[in-house]
């Protein structure tokens, strides 16, 4: 590691030594103002006087407790108790993500979604957004009642007005985002036969149009494969971020994953080639990254064509010659791979698309890793129809426009005339749960319910169905929006019903052979959430070649372009907006930029050097962003591996209509986007200017909030050839000089050593499973009720994450100026580590503690005792990890925090909180517990039913989210736990156990404080250790 | 978790919104009961009447010594021992709300019932008894007019519940009134005699000691005046006079600083004990027995009636919390009983909870016991894991009109408890190896020694 002479880095103002953060490098906290707001400003006197009233407050409440009332159902459902969860197989699906969920609801009300590990497409795994998600159920912006005209309605007003209104409308056109539910596409299709002249658009905010166009062309139907990432050795992404926001990334980043494990019995891994413009997900977990602008994506597509074709003997296409660094290597690895090798990309351009069919038929991968027999219905939007329609709509010639919960005028590019066209449709219904930007415009609203009060079924993947069902009866006065359409229809069957109805005849004889009933089947089926089968793949043979589309490409990309361009891509925390009113999302810390509550226009070092822009920690500039004519001013953020003349913007920020923690928080880059071509082309080549403006902007990041000053053995990386050769390799092994040897640290202690007799709880993170998703730190906010503090307090570094993921940047670069710091954070590599209480065994935390509020357990656990801390800080400053969290506000019932913390403030918020956990009152230190609350219940399951606990009976929240299988829990007393296995562990019952797994270390291991978290060194499969 | 054992952890897909009918759940609520209680047989466990029971399982012996039988029964009906075991079983989950062996209550006296009717017109008849009466069976009918009143039916019962239940009726707690009182007279004369002074003497012996102690005093009073004046009358020296006839100067005492400190000290240690006792006291609600929107007794419920804890109280060895019984748990037996004591009418007490039923209108009883949310509790962590009986920490229950609150509950008194109270280790397999390290110990394996004192498992 010290050999490899890497410089690590968690921002460029570290890079760079810059003097302001130097001087704030070694402050646990920053001296900045306490306050608020102006109004919330305290001075000493105000405190004195605070206190004399809340002492004789206190006196006087104390003469009578408050009488409460214990208040039981009239009729207890058979399956409700209190205090004891129950949990229903469902399903997500919203902005364009689809996965099968098991949802955990206390007393009748959803509070926790996981992933359903019996489904074979995303297993236990879920993202950020679908964990966030829940908080949405209780969002108090969304519509009670259904809406005509503006004012507050009924059903009945609704449904005579819409059967009216709809019998004379002429023309009927229904816009949806891709529909997965076979039985409400036939809810539709009953809806439509019953009016008439109905037409169902459909468009998807983040489009992949491209290619199904071009399997259209290539292959004769339009659809979009299924890419199996866990069969793919090597892997050559051109801008696809599959781990991060492509298509499926929590089905793909499992497949990814599991081929990332490397084991001493298989010292094997895929790899990794992404050539894109910002720095993706994908592109930082990537083995080789070389950054390319958006103008050469299309002509490095065809480079690697005829690579191949070379090695393969076929024709090679003719195109213009571009240096792209690593291509040639990728296509010596894929031709060795063979049907194991694929290549993807994110552009949404047909001919591009055609070109990579072209690659994964040269290889063979058609029919193997790219399975287009079972193609993906995850989107089924058509760019061209849309556009047509949004014309139409324009020219008055629609007569009803029906928004089936799709928001067209925020995410559509061309959302403004969708606006202008709404008011000259005869009739305008939305479906839509909120008062969004398109629902705020059209006549009658009729809100649907939020996903976890409905019934439905989707059918993600050819052969493969889930169903959905109702985890809380409707909070609101809302109708499922199959209901409406069945009842405009003149269909008097419920959408159950109906459901049910279509199951019997359309999935029960394929799927119930087992069953002996209907009733039996479907009460299966509901049970497990997922049925289904899936066929080998097949190879389909194409029936056109790609002369023409590459002659297409490479009349319109660049080899050289000059201009700047811009490269609009989605968050992985924000996704395309629609959860932009879900304030744990908002502030999500971005896996990349680590900046919350924003978005901004990410520059290369380069140009920010060039245009004299310096960013030290929030510090930055405003730019003035024009494209094609449109004009926006946005912050930026300098990127490291933001390929030079490039830009990148996110989309799902500046929603006008989104709620009250969304509203105006960043810019809508939706507006950007390009459609004159016929799709919609989210890398803009030309047109684009950017000047930077004087004004002066902050951007809250969490990213340099704590810095290990340097100690570079926090993150232990090596190669797979290193690994291969030694397994060790990569490992920091520090020594200590004692009594005339140098001894491992673990030798020398003041401590006696706990003993653990019956548990030690412990947790094992493999750096190379870990792609920096972001989905545990969301689970640990639901779980553990983390207040969300707002970005002024983010500012004020004191967000209250438990967990953290740390992304440090690394090159061998020298950065001694600001030319040395071009090339060091021109591409660097990325590493990220989940960092969380390290439950150390010498704990420097409980030492420090004057009231013994922090003390350790007889499992292995650092507890944290609230109501015991009298709020000293001294715990937050003797932790060498920085993990300790200060509340240093009441953040529940706090009107200040109304906003930001929608989960602790309101009624209909607090009812996500979940009841084993306190919230936090003002003053008190807070961390990581290792989710005691479920260790505690699995333990009393366990002596309930008088046995052992078994491992698996508890997971961490963190863990239980993970896609990758990147953290694993157990108890390091039991031999045969998982965690125990991975790092070979030696039983005993001391606390300090000896680890025979040469991957697994201790971060900062030289100052022994003897964690009980494990980190395994990452591991890229690179060819010899370069940046 | 491995993929097979999510499953296990999903609940039934029962839509759980969907209107139960009354008689499902009523039905269901029983055959859970029921269930539970065979498959735990804990029901003299934790049973309000286990001593009672003790006293008259010994005149069953007894009876069955002396063999004497007052009542003809079906001798189709099995007298075993395990067939009158499993038929009490039965009995106390579904009959014994309303029913008696010997007496009448609010239904029939049930001993003999075998013999009165055939074994299978008395099992079709427990089965469901509006298909009797509605049959025109003349002895049901008569039963029917008798005593206004229809028994719920019991379809759930399977045909070996029933038989044991006949077993029971007709063997199972037989009890000679001879030899119950003989046994009663020396229960009660064996508690008089044993256990050394009642309480109630010692008061009186104290109020005894008192009064002497006052009567000596004063006659040493009087001895004293007695004598002054006879020494008085002596012809005395001046020294000797002077010494008799000095008097005490109580007003130097109290200006004294000696006394000024000794009392302004005692002052202050006796307000700063008053405010300390006060100030943890704070949120203390020991003794709080609030009244509650209906008076319902546990003293009735619990004590007279018997009925176990967890029939209402269905979250105690499953959860956190123990459950405040909803309504139709109490219409499980108050859609027969409408009034108390034989009453003739509707309760007004009763009437409440038919009136909760009727408008879909919770009860809002008052929480007597308040922990403060920073505190875990599991009850079923005590009650089910650890065995502890529910008067331990809720206090004399069965004896409660009024429920109080019987314990301080404050974290001293928790961890009082901790320190003293054995773990229930036996047969319980979590237990093995925390009881193998601690064998070598002499002191039993108390809920200090495994982390019962540690922050986080209360907590978090």
């Amino acid at each position: 590691m010290k050999e490899n002479k890497k410089t690590y880095w968690k921002g460029l103002e570290q890079l760079s030594n810059d003097a302001e953060f130097v001087k704030h490098a070694d402050k646990e906290f920053a001296e900045l103002p306490t306050v608020l707001n102006e109004e919330g400003s305290a001075s000493r006197r105000d405190f004195l006087k605070v206190m004399g009233f809340s002492l004789a407050a206190a006196t006087l409440a104390a003469c009578e407790a408050p009488v409460r009332k214990a208040i039981p159902y009239v009729n207890k459902p058979v399956d409700i108790n209190p205090s004891i969860p129950n949990y229903y197989a469902s399903s997500y699906s919203a902005g364009g993500d689809y996965a099968s969920i098991v949802v955990k609801t206390r007393e009748g009300r959803p509070i926790k979604i996981d992933g359903n590990e019996l489904s074979p497409i995303n297993g236990g795994g879920t993202s950020a957004i679908m964990q966030a998600a829940v908080l949405s159920l209780y969002d108090k912006e969304r519509l009670a009642s259904p809406m005509v005209g503006g004012a507050k309605s009924d059903w009945k007003t609704v449904d005579e007005q819409v059967k009216s209104k709809l019998a004379s409308a002429g023309s009927i056109k229904i816009v949806t985002n891709t529909i997965l539910s076979p039985s409400t596409e036939r809810a539709i299709q009953d809806f439509a036969t019953a009016l008439g002249t109905v037409e169902v658009i459909t468009y998807d905010p983040r489009s992949n149009y491209g290619i199904a166009k071009a399997a259209e062309a290539t292959y004769g139907q339009a659809m979009i494969p299924d890419y199996r990432f866990d069969k793919a050795k090597v892997i050559v992404s051109f801008g696809a971020d599959f781990l991060g926001t492509w298509i499926s990334p929590t089905e793909y980043s499992e497949g990814y994953t599991a081929n990332r494990k490397v084991t001493k019995e298989k010292p094997e891994m895929s790899r990794h080639y992404q050539f894109e413009s910002n720095l993706s997900l994908a592109g930082a977990n990537a083995d080789y990254r070389t950054p390319i602008k958006a103008s050469q994506s299309g002509l490095a597509v065809l480079a690697l064509y005829n690579a191949i074709a070379k090695k393969a003997g076929a024709p090679t296409l003719s195109a213009p010659a571009v240096e792209i660094a690593h291509l040639e290597q990728a296509a010596n690895d894929l031709w060795a791979a063979k049907e194991l090798g694929l290549v993807v990309s994110g552009s949404n351009d047909p001919n591009v698309q055609m070109g990579i069919n072209a690659i994964n038929d040269l290889l063979g991968a058609n029919g193997s890793t790219v399975d287009f027999s079972n193609p993906v219905y995850y989107r089924k939007g058509d760019d061209a129809r849309m556009n047509q329609f949004i014309t139409e709509l324009k020219g008055g010639q629609v007569g009803a426009a029906i928004f089936y919960n799709c928001n067209p005028v925020y995410d559509h590019p061309r959302g403004a005339e969708i606006a202008e066209g709404i008011a000259k449709a005869k009739v305008s219904i939305a479906t839509n749960g909120t008062l969004d930007e398109t629902a705020s415009l059209v006549q009658i609203v009729a809100p649907d319910h939020h996903f976890l009060e409905s019934w439905n079924d989707f059918n993600p993947k050819k052969g493969q169905y889930s169903l959905a069902q109702p985890t809380i009866s409707p909070l609101f006065d809302t109708r499922q929006a199959q209901d409406s359409f069945l009842t405009w229809a003149g269909n008097t069957t419920s959408y159950y019903d109906y459901l049910q109805a279509n199951w019997t005849e359309a999935f029960f004889p394929a799927y119930g052979a087992e069953a002996a009933s209907f009733q039996e089947f479907w009460d299966g089926a509901l049970y497990k959430g997922v049925i289904g089968t899936t066929a080998p793949a097949v190879g389909v043979p194409a029936i056109a070649d790609t002369s023409a589309s590459a002659a297409e490409v490479a009349k319109s990309y660049k080899a050289d372009n000059a201009g700047s361009e811009l490269v609009i891509y989605t968050k992985i925390g924000m996704g395309d907006g629609t959860f932009a009113n879900n304030p744990w999302l908002q502030e999500m810390s971005d896996p990349i930029t680590k900046a919350t509550w924003d978005n901004y226009l990410t520059v290369s070092q380069k140009w920010a050097n060039d245009n004299g822009v310096t960013m030290v920690e929030e510090h930055t500039k405003k730019a003035q962003l024009t494209v094609n004519g449109k004009t926006l001013v946005v912050p930026i953020l300098v990127q490291p591996g933001q390929a030079n003349g490039t830009f990148g913007l996110a989309i799902g920020y500046g929603r006008t209509h989104a709620g009250r923690a969304g509203n105006g928080v960043g810019v809508n880059a939706y507006n950007l986007l390009d459609v004159s071509k016929g799709f919609v082309q989210t890398d803009l080549i030309a047109g684009v200017e950017v000047a930077v403006t004087g004004d002066s902007y902050k951007i809250a990041r969490t990213q340099t909030h704590q810095t290990f000053m340097g100690r570079e053995n926090v993150i232990q990386e090596t190669t797979l050839g290193e690994y291969k050769k030694d397994a060790s390799a990569g490992r920091y092994k520090p020594e200590i000089y004692k009594d005339g040897e140098f001894v491992k640290p673990s030798k020398i202690s003041l401590w006696g050593g706990h003993k653990y007799s019956q548990h030690h709880w412990g947790l094992a993170v493999d750096m190379s499973s870990c792609t920096g998703c972001g989905a545990c730190t969301i689970a640990c906010q639901v779980e553990n009720n983390v207040a969300v503090v707002g970005k002024q307090e983010v500012l004020n570094r004191r967000e209250m994450a438990w967990i953290r993921i740390d992304r440090y940047y690394s090159s061998d670069a020298p950065a001694d100026d600001l030319a040395g710091m071009e090339i060091a954070a021109e591409n660097p590599e990325v590493t990220f580590q989940p960092m969380m209480c390290q439950q150390c065994n010498n704990a420097p935390c409980e030492t420090v503690c004057p009231v013994a509020a922090t003390t350790h357990s007889s499992e292995g656990l650092n507890q944290m005792t609230y109501n015991r801390c009298i709020g000293t800080r001294y715990c937050a400053n003797n932790c060498p990890y920085k993990v300790r969290r200060f509340n240093w506000f009441k953040y529940h019932d706090n009107k200040d925090f109304a906003v930001a913390n929608m989960a602790q403030n309101d009624d209909l918020g607090k009812m996500v909180l979940n009841p084993d956990v306190t919230v936090r009152a003002r003053g008190v230190m807070e961390k990581c517990s290792m989710c005691v609350q479920r260790i505690q219940a699995g333990k009393l399951e366990a002596k309930r039913e008088m046995r052992k606990v078994k491992d698996g009976d508890i997971n961490v929240a963190c863990a239980q989210a993970c896609p990758g299988g990147g953290l694993v829990f157990g108890d390091l007393n039991d031999p045969e736990s998982r965690v125990s296995k991975l790092l070979k562990i030696e039983e005993s019952d001391a606390a300090a156990k000896e680890v025979g797994e040469e991957r697994a270390y201790h971060v900062l291991e030289e100052i022994n404080v003897s964690p009980n978290v494990w980190y395994f060194t990452k591991i890229r499969n690179k060819e010899k250790n370069e940046a | 978790m491995g993929k097979n054992e999510v499953a296990s952890r999903l609940s039934a897909p029962v839509f759980m919104f969907e209107k139960l009918g009354s008689d499902s759940t009523f039905a269901g609520v029983k055959e859970n009961l029921k269930n539970y209680l065979i498959s735990k047989n804990m029901l003299s466990k934790r049973s309000l009447v286990g001593i009672r029971l003790s006293f008259q399982t010994l005149a069953v012996l007894l009876f069955m010594l002396i063999g004497v039988s007052a009542y003809a029964a079906d001798p189709a009906v099995a007298s075993s021992d395990e067939a009158i075991a499993a038929g009490k079983t039965v009995f106390n989950a579904n009959c014994k709300q309303c029913h008696k062996l010997d007496q009448k209550s609010v239904g029939p006296a049930l001993r003999g019932a075998t013999d009165r009717q055939s074994a299978d017109k008395v099992k079709s008849f427990i089965k469901n008894s509006t298909a009797v009466i509605a049959s025109g069976d003349a002895y049901a009918v008569a039963l029917f007019k008798e005593y206004n009143l229809q028994m719920p039916s019991h379809e759930f019962l399977s045909d070996d519940d029933l038989n044991n239940l006949l077993s029971y009726i007709e063997h199972g707690d037989k009890v000679d009134p001879a030899a119950a009182a003989a046994v009663t007279a020396g229960g009660e004369a064996g508690a008089a005699t044993g256990g050394g002074i009642p309480s109630e003497y010692l008061t009186v012996i104290l109020g005894v000691l008192v009064l002497v102690l006052v009567l000596i005093l004063v006659v040493l009073g009087l001895i004293i005046s007695v004598l002054t004046k006879y020494i008085n009358k002596q012809d005395l020296p001046e020294d000797d006079k002077e010494f008799v006839s000095q008097k005490t100067d109580y007003g130097k005492i109290f200006k004294s600083d000696g006394f000024i400190i000794v009392v302004t000290a005692l002052v202050i240690a006796l307000v700063a004990k008053t405010a300390l006792d006060g100030l943890y006291s704070v949120g203390v609600q020991q003794g709080y027995a609030p009244a509650q929107p209906i008076a319902f007794s546990h003293a009735l419920h619990a004590g007279d009636k018997e009925i176990a804890c967890q029939y209402c109280h269905t979250g105690v060895e499953i959860g956190r919390s123990a459950n405040i019984p909803s309504p139709n748990i109490c219409m499980n037996c108050h859609t027969h009983i409408q009034n108390v004591g034989g009453k003739e009418g509707v309760s007004p007490e009763i009437a409440k909870i038919y009136a909760a039923v009727e408008n879909n209108q919770p009860i809002e009883w008052v929480r007597v016991h308040n922990l403060p949310d920073l505190a875990y509790f599991n009850h079923s962590q005590h009650v089910a894991v650890g065995g502890i009986e529910c008067q331990t920490c809720h206090g004399p229950i069965q004896e409660m009109e009024v429920v109080k609150q019987h314990s301080a509950l404050t974290m001293g008194w928790c961890i009082d408890c901790h320190r003293q109270t054995e773990i229930a280790t036996e047969g319980n397999a979590y237990y093995d190896k925390l009881v193998q390290l601690h064998s070598d110990s002499k002191d039993a394996l108390k809920v200090k020694d495994i982390g019962g004192l540690e922050c986080a498992k209360c907590h978090y």
